[in-house]
């Protein structure tokens, strides 16, 4: 990993063309694929979100293409580069297990410029600069578990910026916090993406959520998992609580459900084949 | 505290409201639920802390007066615990106090430095923790006076084997706390400090160490427990002239009987003191345990 260089960090968002292949990825767990030679290519500086039944391995496709999760087969190259020379993040469901509640606020967002080597004053500045650029407005010097959970999903969010990453992972981010919460939480996200740009990849269980935030919602089959459909979200930018009324929203949110259901029906009638 | 520290201040006036001050923001820095409660609720846990005690010194001194009780084995509190107060400032009794509490410290620290590395290595690997697991069982569930005449043999009769056999067994369930602590420690973290390009030194010192804290002091803790009734029991049985047991097997042999029972309250309140102590160190060093 590099260190990437503070002017890159506060100044323009660098411009990225480039593309994550991800060829014949293939997982096994306890003897049955969860992913068997799967293939997808996305386009770096999109919002995807990632939709599918339970079970589906929404999550593990994450874990693995992020390297948190060792794959059986396959490579996943990020405008050409292994897992290990790309500057990725992730953001975890369970905040609270997430976090090092021995540390404060600030120790946690800066934790990973400290692995990186960077000193102290470096640090420090960097995260003035993040805090400025998104408004925040926490007691940095609480300990985690003083925070209350949209806080504290917000220092989690904040630690997986503070490197500006390539492309960062949230994994069913908002699914412990309640509801006036997540519609915050989701305008934060889209504030950091209109920002940076930076690729977010974004498991939901939620699909109003999901066809929300992203450019495009990557619906996936019930194991072994498989592409069900690709459907680009072509609704304006910013996308407030209101634009969830919309004719355009409720036309691609519809649509996906369909599908979902499609998928969801054809596996349990498959299922009830088996059983008779 | 703090309230008490508030009202001495406001009567010194000039000076003195600079601590007030002082003290009076120092709560808002903490959590809401570590503040002070309301003094009258803290005077009435003293109090009810205190009934326990009280009584049980009061049904011990009726008892007596109404000769329920053979003065020749269990003597009236009062002159016991005068008898226990001039011993102590006095007599002897405060030195074997302090040699007491010496080796249990002594045992205590070898116990902790060995234990707590080799414990978080054991947890670290699965494989070693398999194929040791019955041993360091075995070992812990044999009872540790067993095992007196052993370490006579290796350390001698002196201080050593005293100091040995307590650190042994302080060890192993230090050892097996902290091993265990490792292997159950919550992955997320790990898998955090690793998606962020930790290596593997750095999140044993940044996450599995901490991670593992709370388990670490209750092993830490049994272990002095530990190792202070394994001094005591040693101090009776091997050769050795100072210390608490020592002085209660003596009383016992030459019948003084009030010495016997203020060595017992003694012993008693260092168990508990030492017990006391740990609990606020780990609730200084692991704030975040529980929450």
């Amino acid at each position: 990993m590099t260190i990437p260089q503070p002017a890159q960090l506060s100044g323009q968002p660098t411009a990225r063309s480039g593309r994550i292949e991800i060829r014949g990825l293939t997982k096994q767990f306890a003897g049955a694929d969860i992913y068997r030679n799967f293939n997808l290519e996305l386009r770096e500086g999109e919002f995807i979100s990632i939709f599918g039944p339970n079970g589906c391995g929404k999550s593990t496709f994450i874990n693995l293409i992020s390297g948190i999760v060792p794959m059986d087969a396959g490579t996943v190259l990020y405008d050409g580069k292994t897992i290990e020379k790309t500057r990725l993040s992730y953001v975890f469901q369970n905040y609270r297990d997430a976090l090092f509640p021995w540390m404060r606020a600030i120790g946690n967002i800066q934790y990973p410029l400290k692995i990186l080597g960077m000193n102290k004053v470096s640090r420090l500045r960097r995260v003035e600069e993040l805090l400025a650029e998104f408004d925040i407005r926490i007691d940095l010097n609480r300990y985690p578990y003083e925070l209350s959970g949209g806080q504290q999903q917000t220092v989690s969010i904040l630690r997986a910026l503070i490197t500006d990453p390539e492309v960062l992972f949230l994994d069913e981010p908002f699914s412990a916090l309640d509801y006036e919460m997540t519609l915050f939480m989701r305008e934060r996200i889209q504030d950091v993406f209109l920002k940076r740009r930076n690729t977010i990849i974004f498991v939901s269980h939620d699909l109003e959520e999901a066809v929300q935030l992203a450019n495009r919602v990557l619906l996936l089959t019930r194991r072994p998992t498989r592409i069900a459909e690709f459907v680009p979200v072509e609704i304006p930018w910013p996308r407030g609580s209101k634009s969830l009324s919309s004719p355009e929203f409720v036309a691609v949110k519809s649509h996906c459900l369909e599908v979902f259901s499609r998928e969801v029906a054809r596996n349990s009638s498959n299922r009830s084949n088996v059983g008779t | 505290m703090v309230q008490l520290s508030v009202t001495r201040a406001a009567k010194d006036g000039e000076q003195a409201s600079e601590t007030a001050r002082a003290t009076s923001s120092m709560p808002l820095d903490l959590p809401p639920d570590t503040l002070p409660p309301p003094r009258s609720s803290q005077l009435r846990r003293v109090a009810q802390v205190a009934i326990g005690p009280v009584v049980l010194l009061l049904l011990w001194y009726v008892a007596g007066e109404l000769g329920l009780l053979n003065p020749r084995l269990i003597p009236p509190p009062g002159a016991t615990l005068t008898e226990t107060w001039k011993a102590l400032t006095e007599g002897t009794m405060f030195y074997d106090l302090v040699q007491t509490l010496n080796r249990v410290l002594v045992a205590f620290a070898i116990a902790a430095a060995l234990g707590v590395p080799i414990g978080i290595v054991i947890g670290a690997n699965e494989r070693i923790y398999r194929s040791i697991e019955f041993i360091i069982d075995f070992f812990r569930s044999t009872p540790a006076t067993a095992m007196f005449p052993l370490f006579m043999l290796i350390f001698g009769l002196g201080d050593q084997g005293k100091i040995a056999l307590a650190a042994f067994s302080a060890l192993l369930i230090i050892v097996f706390n902290v091993a265990y602590g490792v292997l159950n420690a919550r992955k997320t973290r790990i898998l955090a400090a690793r998606s962020m390009g930790a290596g593997r030194a750095r999140i044993f010192a940044d996450v599995i160490f901490l991670e593992t804290l709370p388990q670490t002091f209750v092993g830490l803790r049994a272990g002095i427990s530990l190792a202070l009734v394994v001094i005591v029991v040693a101090e009776m049985f091997i050769g050795g002239m100072d210390g608490l047991g020592h002085r209660i097997a003596d009383d016992q042999m030459s019948y003084n009987i009030k010495d016997m029972y203020g060595s017992l309250l003694l012993s008693g309140a260092l168990g508990y003191s030492l017990n006391y102590a740990f609990l606020l160190i780990e609730k200084y060093f692991v704030h975040w345990a529980g929450r």
